[in-house]
């Protein structure tokens, strides 16, 4: 089956290039067209960067999502893992005030914690998948369940506030601009762009779609298949703790409702992009649409009154569907005879 | 163990439950269940609630306080028959999970000859309980409207964050909007926030970009109003005598409250210690010589630079 598919869309490259690829790019060039429509202020210079900034957590988040499903496994833990990370870094930050003051030492400190704990959550789900041999939806549905509870007990159920002397340090890495865009948004393209390469031009990224594929024909090819496995969560938990350092200084804040349903947003994300879901396919730029679209429709949701706020998620869940189906269904009868 | 010995003896006569209480009988069991707190609101009653039960047990000795939070409503109708079999409650004060699911667990702990207290959400019978005790989501809307009221002019323009798609959030904007009404003031949409800083961010940063003008912002909770609060700030359109509205009673709030921070200069209250409240009405029942019984709607007070000092709980998570 996958085999098929993948030597399907190589002989039909030349023919199909355009509306297999293009998908997402066409779904999210209407969105904007309708959210102009709607209007004008939609295409406002401060609305596309406001659009940009946001949809940088998912996006980073969901070029992980793209290896660990590209090689046929699932990561349900990074919401919650956001939160925890979150709540961990203010904590840390916090407590390293006392000594090293509300400066830039305190907030490096707090980045480099954060890092050290997404690469480590990332190692726990990988090791738990691959040596403990448990299938990753139940792993990652275990530690989705740990992570949010521990930042509500962090909390002691209520929210974690950085302490405003750190903010006043932290603050730029989301508010401030470099070159006319936000912080967030060069981090974003910069993962994007490492991503890109990682999955495309590197012998890691092949792994990750032979494993993907087939998981047994990759282990007779001598590919380290639980070391590479392993990789695609401790690459998934790098970008989670990507996403949390530009996430906190936002509002300083995390609490048991930070990043809840983040894990969907971002498979949903890496799925409309094009990366298929059963593995052994993806496309970081079609991920980095997919983000975009998510976030786009929540906007344009926000830039009108015409549908009711209660069917708010009828619209994304509708538009979710078509875009997929805009790559996957067959225009054209004659495909199904070549 | 003796069964149905002293009960003669006791100062509150047949007030007290018949059932044959096994362990001391002079002692009073007042039971307390609740959910497990999930969010800062909810860690607040937590914390309220703890202290209480401190206060209260040190001013009487006789009074005994089981507090047991739950995670979900089958946990909580488990909590109940444990505080029945196990702990011999005289008297309950729930905050139920859902109303359905424990209406009847919470009759079978009334059955059982216990005093039932009810608080904020109502049971799905009426009649069960002997006091009701809940905040007044109408009257927060009100309130706040009323305040709108007095500080817009008509034909100025203001936006509303709501919360989650419930009754308690329908309760609020119904009342809120039909107090705006005929007052001139334009309100611009309302969008769902959920309750939550990030959502009250990212819907503020839409509203800043649709809308040129937006004198007043309604957020209807403390979080939201932070997260409007951050995009006032980061669109530099703070000023101008622009304000917002939240509700609920944070002590952060309440500190900038005192402090005379002008972009949120007021909180209308929904009270967190409102489980305390309720846990002291009902020892009110076996201590005073009064009658207690009945409904007790709080107030949704407004808070001002005046009167936030005896809001202000700085221990409370919330």
């Amino acid at each position: 089956m996958d085999d098929s598919l993948v030597k399907n869309t190589a002989q039909n490259r030349m023919m199909k290039f355009d509306i297999k690829t293009m998908g997402p790019a066409i779904a999210l060039l209407l969105l904007c067209i309708i959210g102009y429509l709607l209007n004008p202020a939609f295409a406002s210079e401060g609305n596309i960067t406001n659009l940009l900034t946001r949809s940088a957590f998912i996006g980073i988040i969901a070029v992980g999502a793209t290896f660990v499903i590209t090689a046929g496994g699932i990561d349900l833990s990074v919401g919650s893992m956001a939160a925890v990370i979150s709540g961990v870094m203010i904590i840390i930050m916090n407590n390293a005030m006392s000594t090293f003051g509300g400066g830039v030492t305190t907030v490096l400190i707090g980045c480099g914690s954060s890092i050290i704990l997404g690469l480590g959550a990332g190692w726990i789900n990988g090791f738990l998948t691959t040596k403990g041999k448990i299938e990753a939806f139940i792993v990652t549905l275990g530690t989705m369940g740990i992570y949010r509870s521990l930042v509500t007990y962090f909390a002691d159920g209520g929210t974690l506030s950085l302490d405003f002397a750190i903010r006043g340090t932290y603050r730029p890495v989301y508010y401030d601009s470099f070159f006319g865009l936000p912080i967030p948004v060069w981090v974003f393209a910069i993962v994007s762009v490492l991503g890109w390469m990682l999955l495309n031009r590197t012998a890691f990224g092949r792994y990750c779609m032979a494993i993907g594929s087939n998981e047994a024909v990759a282990k007779y090819s001598a590919v380290n298949v639980d070391r590479i496995k392993t990789l695609t969560y401790v690459i998934q938990g790098l970008c989670v703790s990507l996403a949390t350092i530009i996430y906190v200084p936002r509002l300083g804040s995390a609490s048991a409702s930070t990043g809840v349903m983040w894990e969907l947003e971002a498979i949903a994300a890496v799925i409309i992009g094009g990366t298929v879901l059963k593995g052994g396919y993806g496309r970081i730029g079609g991920t980095i649409l997919g983000a975009l679209i998510l976030t786009t429709i929540g906007n344009i949701l926000n830039f009108t009154d015409l549908i009711s706020n209660y069917l708010n998620g009828t619209m994304q869940g509708l538009i979710i569907i078509i875009a997929v189906w805009l790559q996957r269904a067959d225009f054209r009868s004659s495909n199904k005879t070549t | 163990m003796n069964l149905n010995k002293t009960l003669g003896a006791m100062l509150l006569g047949g007030a007290l439950s018949l059932s044959g209480a096994a362990l001391s009988q002079d002692m009073i069991r007042i039971g307390v269940s609740y959910p497990t707190p999930t969010h800062a609101w909810a860690a607040g009653m937590n914390w309220h609630a703890e202290k209480a039960a401190e206060r209260i047990e040190a001013l009487y000795p006789d009074i005994d306080i089981i507090l047991v939070n739950s995670p979900d409503p089958s946990a909580q109708a488990s909590a109940l028959e444990d505080m029945v079999s196990v702990n011999q409650i005289d008297a309950l004060v729930i905050l139920p999970f859902e109303s359905e699911p424990l209406t009847d667990p919470v009759l079978n702990v009334k059955a059982s000859g216990a005093f039932i207290t009810v608080v904020d959400r109502g049971l799905s019978q009426p009649g069960i309980e002997d006091i009701y005790v809940a905040g007044n989501n109408p009257e927060l809307g009100r309130v706040s409207a009323e305040y709108m009221k007095g500080r817009l002019n008509s034909g100025d323009n203001i936006v509303i964050l709501r919360g989650i798609p419930t009754v308690i959030d329908t309760e609020r904007f119904d009342a809120f909007m039909a107090e705006i009404e005929g007052s001139g003031i334009n309100v611009l949409d309302d969008k769902h926030a959920n309750w939550n800083r990030d959502d009250g961010f990212e819907v503020m940063q839409d509203f800043l970009s649709r809308f040129p003008d937006i004198d007043a912002v309604w957020a209807q909770d403390d979080d939201i109003a932070i997260g409007v609060v951050a995009a006032l700030k980061q669109a530099g359109r703070d000023g101008d005598g622009m304000f917002v509205v939240g509700g609920a009673g944070m002590k952060e709030t309440i500190k900038s409250i005192m402090d005379g921070e002008t972009l949120i200069p007021i909180d209308v209250l929904y009270p967190p210690a409102m489980l305390a409240t309720a846990m002291d009405v009902t020892v009110a029942k076996f201590k005073s010589n009064g009658p207690v019984a009945g409904r007790y709607i709080l107030g949704a007070t407004l808070i001002t630079q005046e009167n936030a000092a005896s809001f202000y709980f700085p221990d409370s998570p919330f």
